[in-house]
C-alpha cells in the first residue's frame, strides 16, 4: 500500500501552477490531491495520468484539495471528463472532498442529461463521381420545385386577372422605381460601351467590303433586337434578382413569409407578383433605351472616327430599323425579366434560416437568372429565325 | 474586495440623434452583486446595456470598470476592458454560418492559447451546465428559441468573465428552465465570483435572484434606485411598487 503522496512527473508544475498527485490511504481508495491554481490560464495537466490510476471496481475516488489556490472552468472540465471515465468504469465517486462551488456546478452540468441525437455532417469526404451523382440529384429535385413555383406564380396570375390577387399597388410602385430609373446610369454606361464594341467591331470587317455605312445596320439592329435585351438582362439579375432574394430570403429567415402564410394570405401574390410585374414592364423599357443609347455610341464613333456623315447614318439607321426588331427586342427584353424575377423570387423563398443562407440564395439568384436568360435567348433567337420576323 | 463599487457609471446619458432615451444614470455595481436593470418595454435597457460594453458611445457622462474611465480610454484599453465581460444579447447573437460548439469554441480559440481538445472539453462542460450537452453539432437555425438563449448563455460564460451581462435570459425560457437558469446565475456569482448585471422583466427571476436593482422609467426618462429588489416591493418608490406587483398596486 503506497501513502506517499506521488507527483505526477509529466507536469512539474511552477511555486503557484497547478498541481496533481495522488495516495491510497487504504486499499480500492484513490485520493486525488488538487493544489495550486486551475485556472484556464496555467498549463493544466492531461487527465489519462491521473485515470490510469484510478482502481478497477470495486474502488472508490476522493479529494483532497486543501492545497486549491484558485479554479475556475480549467479544473471543472477536468473533474466532469474524470468524472465521465469513473461512471464508465464503474467507479464510486465520493466528492465531499471538492469545494462547495465545483460540486454544485458540477451536478448542474449533470442535471440534463446529454441528448441522444443522431450524428451529424458524417459525410464529409466522398469522390467525385459521387459528388457529380448527388449534385445531378440536387439539380434533378430542384426541377419539381422551380415547376411548383412556376405554377404557384401562374395560379396568382389568373388571380390578378380575375381581381382577386391580394398585393399592394404602392409596392408594385416602389418595385418600379427601384428596378427602372435606378437602374438608368448602369444600363446607360453599357449600352453605350456595348454600342461602341459593336461599332468598332463593324467598322473593321466592313472596311474589308468597302461598305462602312453598314455600320449603322449593324448597330441598329443588334442594338435593338439583341444586345440590348441581352445586357440588360444580365445587369438586372446582378442588381435586382439578388436583391429579390435577398429580401425575400431576409423575410424568410424572420419568419414573416411563415405569418403571411398563416394569415391565409398567399405570400406568391404579396411578394413575388410585385416583384414579377415590376420586371416584366420595366425590363423592355430599359431594353428600348439601352437600344437607342447603344444606337447614340455608334453614331458618335462612326462620325468622328470612321468619317461617316452624321446625315447618312441617321438615314441608314431609320433604313435598317424595322418595326418587328423593336417588337423583337421588347418581346425578348419581358421574358428576361420575367427570367431575372422568376429566379430572384424562387432562390429568396427558398432560403434557409440562417444569414448565410440568404447570402447563398443571393449568390443563386444570380447564376439561375443568367441561366434561364441564356437559355430563353437561345430559344427565341431560333424561333424568331425560323418564323422569319 | 467585496463591496468596493466595481462597475460604476456616473451622469450617464443615452440618446438617439436628438431622440433622448435616459439621462443623468447613476447607480454602482459592486462585485458578486446580482444587479437587476427593470423597466417597461422601450425604456432603455437595452441600450443602457450597449453603453456599458462599448457598443454605442453615451451621450454623456462615464462607466467605470474598477475605477478605470471605460469610454474616456484608448480603443485597446477599452477592447482589455471588454474582455472581461461575457455579454448575452436579447436576440441570442449566435453566429448562425456556425455550430454552437463553434461558437462557444471562437472567444476560447481567439483569447487562451488552449489546445482544441481542451477547448472541446471546455465548451461541453459549458453547454452541459445550460442543459444543451449533446448539441455541439446543431446549427442555431436548427434550434428552438430558448435553446438559443441557453447556448447564447453558453457563450457568454466561455472565458469565465468577470462581469456576466444579460439582456433578458429568461425571456422564451419555460419556467423550470428558467429558474434553473436562475440557479445557474447565482451559482455562478458564489463559486466563481462573477458579478452579475440582469436585464429583466421576469418579476419572479428579479426577485429571487437580485440583490441590487434600478428602474428605468420611460416617462422621466431617468431612473429610479431602487436597492434590494424583495425590499423595493415592499417599501420602495411606488411606481416601482406598481411594476413589480405587475400594476395590482
Ligand atoms: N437604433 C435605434 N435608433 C433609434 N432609436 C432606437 C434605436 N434602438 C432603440 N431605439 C429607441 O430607444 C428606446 C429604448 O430602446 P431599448 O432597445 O433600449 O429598449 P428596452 O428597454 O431594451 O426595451 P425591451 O424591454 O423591449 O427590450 C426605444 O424607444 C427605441 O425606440
Ligand atoms: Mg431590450
Amino acid at each position: 500500500m503506497r501513502t506517499r503522496p506521488e507527483e505526477d512527473g509529466l507536469h512539474p508544475a511552477g511555486e503557484s501552477g497547478p498541481r496533481l498527485s495522488w495516495h491510497r490511504p487504504s486499499e480500492g481508495v484513490l485520493t486525488l490531491v488538487l493544489a495550486g491554481r486551475w485556472c484556464l490560464d496555467e498549463t493544466l495537466p492531461a487527465r489519462n495520468a491521473a485515470e490510469r490510476d484510478i482502481p478497477a471496481v470495486p474502488g472508490r475516488l476522493t479529494f483532497d484539495t486543501a492545497a486549491l489556490a484558485d479554479w475556475d472552468s480549467g479544473l471543472l472540465t477536468f473533474l466532469a471528463g474524470l468524472l465521465k471515465t469513473c461512471a464508465a468504469r464503474g467507479v464510486a465517486v465520493d466528492p465531499s472532498g471538492l469545494p462547495e462551488g465545483v460540486r454544485r456546478l458540477l451536478a448542474m452540468a449533470a442535471a440534463v442529461p446529454e441528448q441522444k441525437v443522431p450524428p451529424r455532417n458524417a459525410a464529409a469526404r466522398t469522390s467525385l463521381v459521387s459528388r457529380i451523382g448527388a449534385a445531378t440529384l440536387v439539380l434533378a429535385r430542384g426541377a419539381p420545385a422551380m415547376l411548383r413555383f412556376l405554377g404557384e406564380i401562374v395560379l396568382s396570375f389568373l388571380r390578378l386577372f380575375s381581381g382577386r390577387a391580394r398585393f399592394r399597388m404602392s409596392d408594385l410602385w416602389l418595385e418600379m422605381e427601384q428596378v427602372g430609373p435606378r437602374a438608368l446610369p448602369i444600363v446607360s454606361v453599357i449600352s453605350f460601351l456595348v454600342g461602341l464594341i459593336l461599332a468598332y467591331l463593324g467598322a473593321d470587317q466592313l472596311k474589308l467590303v468597302g461598305a462602312q455605312i453598314f455600320i449603322a445596320d449593324l448597330v441598329a439592329i443588334g442594338m435593338v433586337r439583341e444586345v440590348g435585351a441581352l445586357m440588360t438582362g444580365i445587369i438586372i439579375a446582378g442588381r435586382t434578382g439578388a436583391a429579390f432574394a435577398a429580401q425575400l430570403g431576409t423575410m424568410q429567415v424572420n419568419e414573416e413569409i411563415d405569418a403571411f402564410r398563416t394569415l391565409g394570405i398567399p405570400p406568391v401574390d404579396f411578394l413575388v407578383l410585385p416583384r414579377m410585374l415590376a420586371l416584366m414592364l420595366m425590363v423592355p423599357l430599359l431594353t428600348l433605351y439601352a437600344g437607342f443609347v447603344g444606337m447614340f455610341a455608334g453614331l458618335v464613333v462612326s462620325v468622328t472616327i470612321f468619317d461617316i456623315s452624321l446625315f447618312e447614318y441617321y438615314n441608314e439607321t431609320l433604313r435598317a430599323l424595322e418595326l418587328k426588331h423593336f417588337w423583337v427586342g421588347l418581346s425578348k427584353g419581358t421574358v428576361y425579366g420575367a427570367m431575372v424575377a422568376f429566379a430572384g423570387c424562387l432562390r429568396g423563398m427558398q432560403c434557409g434560416r440562417s444569414a448565410e443562407a440568404v447570402g447563398e440564395a443571393a449568390t443563386s439568384a444570380v447564376v439561375t437568372g443568367i441561366l434561364l436568360i441564356t437559355v430563353a435567348a437561345s430559344v427565341m433567337t431560333i424561333v424568331y429565325y425560323q418564323l422569319d420576323i | 474586495m467585496a463591496g468596493r463599487a466595481h462597475i460604476e457609471v456616473g451622469n450617464l446619458s443615452m440618446a438617439y440623434g436628438k431622440f433622448l432615451v435616459q439621462r443623468d444614470l447613476n447607480f454602482a455595481v459592486s462585485k458578486g452583486d446580482v444587479f437587476v436593470i427593470m423597466g417597461g418595454n422601450g425604456c432603455g435597457k437595452t441600450t443602457l446595456m450597449r453603453a456599458l460594453i462599448g457598443l454605442q458611445r453615451p451621450a454623456a457622462g462615464t462607466v467605470r470598470y474598477d475605477g478605470e474611465d471605460f469610454w474616456g480610454a484608448a480603443e485597446e484599453d477599452r477592447a482589455r476592458m471588454k474582455r472581461r465581460l461575457g455579454i448575452l444579447f436579447q436576440g441570442g447573437a449566435l453566429w448562425s454560418s456556425l455550430t454552437l460548439a463553434e461558437n462557444v469554441a471562437l472567444p476560447l480559440a481567439e483569447y487562451t492559447g488552449l489546445p482544441p481538445a481542451r477547448v472541446a472539453e471546455i465548451v461541453s462542460f459549458k453547454l452541459a451546465l445550460v442543459g444543451l450537452a449533446g448539441f455541439e453539432d446543431f446549427y442555431p437555425s436548427e434550434l428552438s428559441g430558448g435553446m438559443k438563449k441557453r447556448a447564447g448563455l453558453a457563450r457568454a460564460m466561455a472565458l469565465d468573465p468577470d462581469i456576466l451581462i444579460v439582456d433578458e435570459p429568461s425571456s422564451g425560457l419555460d419556467p423550470l428552465t428558467a429558474r434553473r437558469l436562475d440557479d445557474l446565475i447565482l451559482e455562478l456569482r458564489e463559486s466563481l465570483g462573477t458579478t452579475i448585471i440582469v436585464i429583466s422583466h421576469d418579476l419572479a427571476s428579479i426577485l429571487a435572484i437580485g440583490s441590487d436593482s434600478i428602474y428605468l422609467d420611460a416617462d422621466t426618462h431617468t431612473m429610479i434606485a431602487t436597492g434590494n429588489p424583495r425590499e423595493a416591493l415592499t417599501h420602495g418608490d411606488p411606481k416601482v411598487r406598481h411594476f413589480l406587483t405587475r400594476g395590482s398596486e
